[in-house]
């Protein structure tokens, strides 16, 4: 007999609310869309590689828009790329969040003056969930975003609109 | 070789006052008329003694030498003077390099595309016109290479001032 047989016949039976059991399984596979774009992609490589892990969290890189849960908008946000950000996000089934990394999606950064080809924060074209400050923003930082995050989806519900 | 040497060279076929010899930090500087760049060119390359076998860089400048007129808004507007392109020749074969400038009138700044001489100018053109808004005569696909090609006006000209918005994204902070 298998494991799951011999927890059964044990009467190991968990009760909760069905939110709780939706909500622990969304945010426990975060899946990330495969996407960088400047410095602050390359923490977020650190992050996934096996000192920090991010698989440990279920995210794992997903190299197409139409499977993953997330996108960590990871640098720069020039004008050109913009356009393609928003086509990308739009591609993305819901629910989606997002993670603005590092201080030029945040805000535009060191280019928020003189950048003419810079978009002054990715939050004018999509919505953000979570701000990770830094530049760039260690793994560590990236991986408390990731946290903040869970935390939102943890009480977010199914079927009540958010307040 | 020296640029004086190559100088020398180029004396044979071409008629000596067309050119300035500038010196420059880190050599000298050779000023070349606009429209006998391209046959100049062919000459560097083709030429035994020479042979620039090499495009190193090719760059636009804007020189902001012409008049400099206060607009209500506090920016300025520059009115006349030159924008130029500079090239650095290198021939591999005779270790020896070479800088040829031209000044463009401001307001018309047409040059002659190189980019059949060395090939390496192709990219290096479309850079220049993206940003100073160079007219390269002959170059095959003169557009934007950096910016998107409906942006409008010319970065680093020294009187660039950014649009407000791009496709409904406001571009200042």
């Amino acid at each position: 007999m298998g494991i799951l047989d011999k927890e059964f016949t044990e009467s190991n039976i968990v009760i909760t609310k069905f939110d709780d059991l939706m909500n622990w399984a969304r945010l426990s596979s975060l899946w990330q869309m495969t996407f960088g774009l400047a410095c602050c992609a390359i923490e977020m490589m650190a992050t996934s590689a096996s000192h920090y892990d991010f698989d440990r969290f279920g995210v794992i890189p997903r190299p197409s828009p139409r499977q993953a849960d997330i996108i960590i908008i990871s640098g720069t946000v020039t004008l050109k790329m913009a356009l393609r950000i928003k086509r990308l996000y739009e591609q993305m089934p819901e629910p989606k969040y997002i993670i603005s990394m590092g201080s030029c999606a945040n805000c535009g950064g060191p280019y928020w003056n003189h950048g003419y080809h810079v978009l002054k924060g990715v939050d004018r074209i999509i919505p953000v969930d979570v701000y990770v400050p830094g530049c760039p923003p260690r793994p560590e930082a990236l991986l408390e975003g990731l946290l903040k995050l869970q935390e939102k989806i943890r009480n977010q519900s199914l079927v009540k609109k958010p307040v | 070789m020296t640029v004086q040497e190559i100088f020398e060279i180029i004396k044979e076929k071409f008629n000596q006052e067309q050119f300035e010899l500038k010196p420059n930090i880190g050599g000298e500087i050779l000023i070349v008329p606009a429209k006998i760049l391209r046959e100049l060119c062919f000459f560097l390359r083709d030429d035994e003694r020479l042979s620039f076998d090499t495009l190193m860089n090719l760059s636009g400048v804007d020189l902001a030498d012409g008049e400099k007129k206060k607009l209500e808004d506090g920016t300025i507007e520059i009115v006349g003077g030159h924008l130029a392109t500079v090239y650095h020749l290198y021939s591999m074969k005779h270790n020896h390099k070479l800088t040829l400038k031209v000044l463009l009138p401001r307001e018309n700044p047409v040059v002659p595309s190189i980019e059949r001489v060395w090939r390496a100018a192709d990219w290096h053109e479309r850079e220049a016109y993206d940003m100073f808004g160079i007219i390269f005569e002959g170059h095959h696909n003169l557009k934007r290479i950096l910016l998107p090609d409906d942006w409008e006006g010319y970065p680093l000209r020294k009187d660039y001032k950014v649009q407000e918005f791009y496709q409904g994204m406001k571009v200042p902070y």
